[in-house]
């Protein structure tokens, strides 16, 4: 009834072509916008700034890099922890070296050297297909996390190996180290990753994103159409690494604030990275999201959520239960719809279109 | 591929009404806040465990017995951070709101990232012969307490003790020494001091690095030992990476009398292993249930079945430690009582308190535990107190202690410690001078 198209004509190419043809959708992404930059900041707790909104739009940043890469070209990684790792490691080291360049830039810059080892790891990718790939990006996990243990000169030779955060401003106002507000952070966190979210679905959206599902979905068939294979795959490892760098920058420098870095980055992360993508919905923006809310949100939730609402879960006990909560819901939905959360919106929205009158 | 945000929003706004409400969830009026960070979960709650007990255990006895400190219950709150600097950073978000006057985070990762955090937010950061060494510095870390010692300084008594054991600290010339230690902030911070000792006193250092993914597959490093075949072992070692090299060492047939540990195992990790004995670690506290407060534990708490810990812990090596963490805390809490008058403290008032906690002879014998420990006087210049351990050795069945109080290494760990420290507030730009009025003792 309110969610229909009905009435709204595509009179151009430029409509057809929208990334949000229905206006409702439009409505709705101004509305969680407004909600994400008014609502939450002014009126949201610490807490939920700090240990729910922040991991999360971490973590989405992540699968966004990751499905890229496996959802939406079809190759495996197990290195995303390692590649957000580089983009930690690169950004200290920016920063340290340049203070005087602003940190937010170091952020996003720090990305780029992200990509640069992921097209080195990903090089592979052109002889080794599936599980193989896997296993060779398996590599790069282990390479990249005895880099980050067993080069001092990554973390400016501090004798825990930690990174230290330092005070930073962006017009006057503190964005990292422990005087900066979380609202701050939240902020430039949140900026970064709406545009950079706006980025990927332009990219998914245009010749080089059809390039690379043209590649998921048979290579041989892609080369055939005068798709060359090697840049393409090397593309999708650099734009996904890209995205995995600055990610792990902004985890480094927004949401921990410095820290025992190179253990943040071990290949728990990148399965924990790779369970959201699947979970979320493989080759698919939004999906990215909800896998990122359901992996990072749900066990902050269960944690504190259910003592608050007055269900005494105390320690330990909370943590067995998140766990057997979290496993039994993976495998429930994958049971469900195996094609992830994000497909389980598509139906929803096909059935609202209808409602209530389905025929 | 529309709308992509609403449910996440929606999902994030239903959490927010929720945790908003959540944030005053009152602790009553006349109470001290005290959260214990605390892990029974993960590869390291072997070690967790029992401390956590511990520190539990003494401060629900003094609810118990003296109704809290001064007359104030303590609020205590224990809060599962599984020895991970993620959750760890959520629940110190989670306990903030509620105005804790101290946290105690149990893991070098987690104090790591708190240190900056402490001065800002006005919360003392209590970690008991972990975390940073450098932040021994009051004057540089006002807001940060490492008593009784520092990882420095355990090295320090582990060579001097290895001195006596070769007949005189010279003797070590030639020697080779291995160190196997937790690839992680913890294992890592000893190296250059044990660097700079090598240099100076001629032994050769072999470094075997544990990765935290790899604490219970050591079978790499001991074979490289067997190898090296080093005279000493030293071990820096947590969790589940204690058991694992007691093992390994006995596997590979290692004198276990030539190896040595920080303070970090405990009963659970040597005790199975057949042919442990003889091995050796540091300790500055009593074992056993022989004092009086740990029977009031016993009497007040645990046998009401108040603690999550069984009969037979209590009293263990780790379980006390935690009880000595806990007699920090109280201290702490109880020196601020009597420096402001006031009955309820809060965070700014128990770093005073910190920085006065003087537990001598006296004062151990006052509140029942007569000659636990060693006296420690912390100060504002001092927040550490360098106080010395000793060794005590695994007979199979129990620790004996074997030697005196060994004092560490003042001369070669202060220059460390005040590089370190230098170090640490040129490269946190705009680390805040210390702008806390010390206090007259």
């Amino acid at each position: 009834m309110f969610y229909r198209e009905t009435g709204q004509f595509k009179t151009n190419y430029a409509d057809d072509m929208a990334v949000f043809p229905i206006l409702q959708d439009r409505i709705g992404i101004a509305l969680i916008l407004v909600l994400a930059f008014v609502v939450i900041p002014l009126a949201g707790s610490n807490f939920l700034l700090s240990s729910v909104m922040i991991p999360f739009l971490v973590f989405s940043l992540a699968s966004i890099g990751l499905n890229i890469l496996t959802g939406y070209t079809g190759l495996i990684s197990l290195g995303t922890g390692a590649f957000m790792g580089v983009g930690a490691y690169a950004c200290y080291k920016l920063t340290t070296l340049f203070p005087e360049v602003n940190i937010v830039v170091w952020i996003v810059a720090s990305g780029f050297f992200s990509a640069l080892v992921g097209v080195l790891f990903g090089l592979p990718s052109l002889r080794i297909k599936g599980f193989y790939l896997a296993v060779a990006t398996l590599a790069a996990q282990f390479f990249l996390q005895w880099c980050f243990t067993r080069i001092p000169w990554l973390y400016n030779y501090n004798a825990s190996g930690a990174i230290e955060v330092g005070q930073r401003t962006l017009f006057g106002i503190n964005v990292t180290g422990a005087k900066a507000s979380l609202e701050a952070r939240y902020m430039v966190l949140l900026t970064i990753v709406t545009v950079l979210t706006w980025v990927a679905s332009n990219i998914m959206h245009g010749r080089i994103g059809r390039s690379f599902m043209a590649v998921r979905d048979m290579d041989i068939a892609a080369e055939l159409m005068g798709i060359d294979l090697l840049k393409t795959k090397l593309l999708a490892f650099a734009v996904s690494s890209f995205y995995a760098g600055v990610a792990g920058a902004a985890m480094m420098f927004l949401w921990y604030g410095g820290g025992e870095a190179n253990d943040a980055f071990n290949i728990n992360q990148s399965f924990l990275i790779l369970f959201m993508v699947i979970i979320g919905g493989l080759g698919s923006m939004i999906g990215s999201f909800f896998g990122a809310a359901f992996i990072s949100m749900l066990p902050t939730v269960l944690k504190f959520g259910l003592p608050a609402l007055g269900i005494p879960l105390a320690g330990a006990t909370a943590e067995h239960l998140t766990y057997i909560l979290v496993g039994a819901l993976i495998i429930f939905f994958l049971i469900v719809e195996p094609h992830g959360l994000a497909r389980l919106w598509q139906i929803g929205k096909q059935k609202l279109r209808m409602w209530p009158f389905p025929y | 591929m529309s709308k992509r945000l609403k449910v996440s929003g929606l999902a994030a706004g239903v959490l927010a009404s929720s945790l908003m409400m959540a944030a005053p969830q009152a602790v009553a009026q006349e109470s001290i806040y005290v959260p214990l960070f605390t892990y029974r979960t993960g590869p390291f709650a072997g070690s967790g465990i029992p401390i956590a007990d511990g520190m539990h255990d003494y401060l629900q006895m003094l609810n118990e017995r003296d109704g809290g400190i001064g007359g104030v219950k303590i609020a205590i709150d224990e809060c599962e951070t599984g020895y991970d600097t993620k959750k760890g950073l959520e629940c110190y978000d989670a306990v903030k709101p509620k105005k804790p006057v101290m946290v105690n985070p149990w893991s070098t990762g987690i104090s790591l990232s708190l240190i900056p955090k402490a001065s800002v937010d006005k919360i003392p950061v209590l970690s008991m012969a972990y975390g940073l060494s450098a932040s021994a510095r009051g004057d540089v870390f006002p807001w940060v307490f490492n008593p009784p010692a520092t990882y420095w300084d355990g090295l320090a008594m582990i060579i001097r003790y290895l001195g006596t054991e070769s007949g005189g600290l010279d003797k070590l010339k030639g020697k080779k020494i291995g160190y196997i230690y937790f690839d992680g902030g913890f294992g890592k911070e000893p190296i250059p001091l044990f660097e700079q000792m090598a240099k100076d006193m001629g032994f050769e250092l072999k470094l075997y690095p544990v990765p935290p993914g790899e604490m219970q597959n050591q079978s790499s490093q001991w074979l490289s030992v067997r190898r090296d075949r080093p005279d000493f072992m030293v071990m820096y070692g947590w969790g589940a990476m204690n058991p694992t090299a007691v093992k390994e060492a006995v596997k590979i047939n290692y004198p276990m009398d030539k190896f040595v540990s920080i303070w970090w195992p405990g009963e659970n990790d040597v005790n199975g292993t057949e042919g442990a004995k003889g091995f050796k670690m540091l300790n500055w506290h009593g074992i056993g249930t022989d004092y009086p407060a740990l029977k009031d534990i016993q009497k007040l708490v645990v046998d009401k079945g108040l603690s999550k810990s069984p009969k037979e812990k209590v009293g263990e090596l780790l379980y006390n430690r935690g009880v000595y963490n806990a007699i920090l805390i109280a201290e702490g809490i109880a020196q601020a009582q009597k420096i402001t008058g006031k009955k309820v403290v809060d965070g700014s008032d128990v770093r005073r308190g910190l920085e006065n906690i003087n537990l001598d002879e006296a004062r151990f014998k006052a509140i029942g535990l007569p000659a636990f420990a060693g006296n420690l006087q912390l100060t504002c210049q001092d927040h550490n107190g360098h106080r010395a351990a000793f060794i005590q050795q695994w007979d199979g069945a129990k620790w004996v202690k074997i030697t005196d109080f060994i004092q560490p290494m003042p001369e070669k760990v202060k220059p460390a410690l005040d590089e370190a420290a230098k170090e640490y507030s040129e490269k946190n730009a705009g680390w805040p001078k210390r702008s806390e009025a010390c206090d007259k003792s």
